[in-house]
């Protein structure tokens, strides 16, 4: 009997030990077609960028390059210098950083100091307020572009860099401050009771105190900021043209514009020159990242 | 002169009323422990105290001097957290020396003071750690330490040892109480745990709903609970509240329950007034060790009760008896054998019993 009862076990262990697995290569399976399906498009774009017209022309999509030909980055880079017409990515690309420092600096500033203030300095009202900042995040941004256009003719700030940053960060600031009050609201109330009794006012707790223990929100918020603001489009081809566009408008110009032949490869290396700057926050500060999202929901 | 001096305090959040005219002295020197369940205002008293809420009606004295309206700054006082509240991105030193930095001290002074402190507290190695590195104990410590080197006339404590385990709590309880026998700062102490008030306080004032329901020393708050919550607040079991009427016959008063033939004695007992007691409702307390299994002084009430609970918790016991269908707890050494569902002789010790009006749940 006994026997019997431990020889079932035996093949129930044996049975549940196929089962798994076979669901644990199934697992495998389907997380390498997935990753497959991921990197293909980047694959496509790497690869073409690196070869010739007359390579393109020749081979198919996934044809690996002769060589590292790195020509069709400098014409997307820097152009091939002719006069008119001769669109490439190197002003815009400055246009862009002019852009987004300042705007990502400004929101992320503005938000930590209204997440401050709506946790530690409460007031009446304070929470519609807060409601109010939320709707900031829902808004379709194409509902404000004409009353924007016009805010930005009024200032004398229309088609620049300037009137970007101000757009950019005034529809930051309902995220920013979003991360910032949720994180605040985590920090306990009391460092702030215990800094007013010793001597330190509203701004000298918010640097010496908050700030200091903010930086996984401050990271969290700059690479939010700074993606939305990099890869932004809208905002980009409506408040700019010409010389004053970010890099995204001049990469949609440049890639529509060609007159006569498609040159896929300056425009798959313009588009991966667009996106390598937010790669780049990416990885400097990716691990904060996750940090940051989930801090608010266990108390250091 | 008092250092503290409350005068009808009263206090809302909104339409809720938190603190009710509140009245409240210290004199110098003392240890006043605010004691009450969670949400009973005590809290909110401590942090008008200190300044960081504002007051709706009355006024905080310091010293004489009406400081409704100072900033927690200029107060002259200092305070420790429940979650010690020190700053994260500063080290123990930086911790310690914040205030009197932002006061303006002098370096030299600044570090004299530092220097005195922590040997004191025996945090004089840990000056250039974080609090992240430190335990709990040492976190307290410099919390501690981070008031007592502002030389505050009052020192106010909101529930400092909650967030410490059992052993290490009782070790800093006995800490505190050394560190103000020492130093003979007035202090404000705010707790929930009843052992914490009565081992620290030279007076402890209960609050319950934002109303001070009894401000005395621990002794009297013990034996002489001025109202049925109070009574039922201290102890552990709390006090045993019999319902009943008191009978008054030729200048003899004796409580009976209605129903029985029990009738105890009351000859010794303090009224306040001793007036109207026939026949008046009324709480007979006591307290369950003040009840024992033999005969303690000659004016032992014996009865005979049945046991119906035991829970064995170590050093003692605590049995469950039926006085006439009400419950009677009881608490005795573990040695004691009681049979169960029989009935057992006891004895009430009758010089510590309280009496409370039913209807206005007041001593009498």
């Amino acid at each position: 009997m006994q026997d019997k009862i431990h020889s079932s076990y035996k093949q129930l262990e044996q049975k549940s030990k196929y089962t798994n697995m076979f669901l644990r290569w199934f697992l495998y399976f389907v997380l390498v077609v997935f990753a497959f399906y991921f990197i293909f498009p980047l694959y496509v774009m790497v690869v073409t960028s690196l070869k010739t017209m007359e390579e393109i022309r020749q081979g198919t999509l996934l044809t690996w390059p002769s060589g590292l030909n790195f020509d069709s980055w400098l014409v997307a880079w820097g152009g091939r210098g002719y006069g008119a017409g001769d669109t490439f990515l190197k002003p815009y690309f400055w246009n862009s950083i002019k852009m987004v420092v300042p705007a990502v600096f400004f929101s992320t500033f503005i938000g930590a100091m209204a997440g401050y203030v709506l946790t530690k300095w409460r007031f009446k009202g304070d929470k519609w307020v807060f409601l109010f900042l939320l709707f900031g995040c829902f808004i379709p941004y194409q509902a404000i572009l004409l009353p924007m256009a016009r805010t930005l003719g009024v200032l004398g700030i229309s088609n620049s860099v300037i009137g970007l940053v101000l757009v950019h960060t005034v529809y930051g600031i309902p995220f920013t401050t979003l991360f910032f009050r949720n994180f605040y609201v985590s920090i306990p109330s009391e460092l702030v009771k215990a800094a007013r009794i010793d001597g330190a006012g509203f701004f000298k707790i918010f640097f010496k105190i908050l700030l200091p223990v903010s930086t996984p929100i401050i990271v969290v918020t700059i690479i939010w900021q700074f993606t939305q603001i990099w890869n932004d489009f809208l905002f980009g081809s409506t408040f700019s043209f010409g010389e004053a566009a970010p890099i995204q408008v001049a990469l949609n110009n440049m890639v529509l514009s060609s007159t006569s032949v498609k040159e896929y490869n300056v425009d798959m290396a313009s588009a991966i020159i667009a996106g390598i700057p937010t790669l780049i926050v990416y990885v400097l500060a990716g691990k904060y990242f996750i940090r940051g999202l989930t801090s608010g929901a266990v108390k250091g | 002169m008092k250092t503290l001096k409350i005068e009808e305090l009263s206090k809302n959040f909104g339409s809720t009323e938190v603190l009710r005219k509140i009245n409240l002295e210290i004199d110098e020197g003392n240890f006043l422990v605010l004691l009450g369940p969670s949400g009973c205002g005590k809290s909110t008293l401590l942090n008008i105290i200190a300044g960081l809420e504002t007051i709706n009606e009355g006024n905080v004295h310091i010293d004489d001097y009406n400081v409704s309206k100072v900033e927690p700054k200029d107060r002259n006082i200092a305070m420790v957290f429940q979650s010690y509240a020190l700053y994260p991105s500063m080290n123990v030193r930086e911790n310690m020396i914040f205030g009197l930095k932002q006061a303006k001290v002098s370096k030299e002074k600044i570090e004299e003071q530092l220097e005195k402190v922590s040997k004191f507290l025996q945090v004089d190695a840990l000056l250039e750690r974080k609090p992240s590195q430190l335990s709990g104990g040492q976190r307290q410590r410099v919390a501690i330490g981070r008031a007592l080197v502002r030389e505050p006339r009052i020192f106010l404590f909101d529930e400092p040892l909650s967030n410490l385990d059992a052993k290490l709590r009782v070790e800093m309880r006995r800490e505190i109480k050394k560190l103000h026998q020492q130093l003979k700062t007035t202090v404000v102490y705010v707790t929930h745990d009843q052992t914490e008030a009565m081992s620290l306080g030279t007076n402890i004032a209960i609050m319950n709903h934002g109303v001070i329901q009894q401000n005395d020393t621990p002794e009297n708050i013990y034996n002489k609970p001025s109202n049925t919550f109070v009574a039922d607040f201290i102890g552990s079991p709390s006090m045993n509240l019999i319902k009943g009427n008191l009978k008054e016959s030729s200048n003899k008063v004796s409580f009976v329950t209605r129903g029985s033939n029990i009738e105890i004695p009351i000859n010794g007992y303090d009224f306040k007034e001793k007036s109207n007691l026939d026949s008046r409702e009324v709480f007979f307390g006591i307290r369950p060790e003040h009840i024992f299994f033999k005969k303690s002084n000659e004016e032992d009430f014996e009865i005979n009760l049945r046991a119906d609970l035991s829970e064995y918790i170590g050093h003692e016991q605590i049995m469950t008896f039926n006085f006439e269908n009400q419950e009677v707890l009881a608490k005795f050494p573990s040695t004691v054998k009681i049979d169960l569902s029989k009935n057992t002789k006891l004895f009430f010790d009758l010089t510590q019993i309280s009496l409370f009006d039913a209807k206005t749940e007041e001593r009498i």
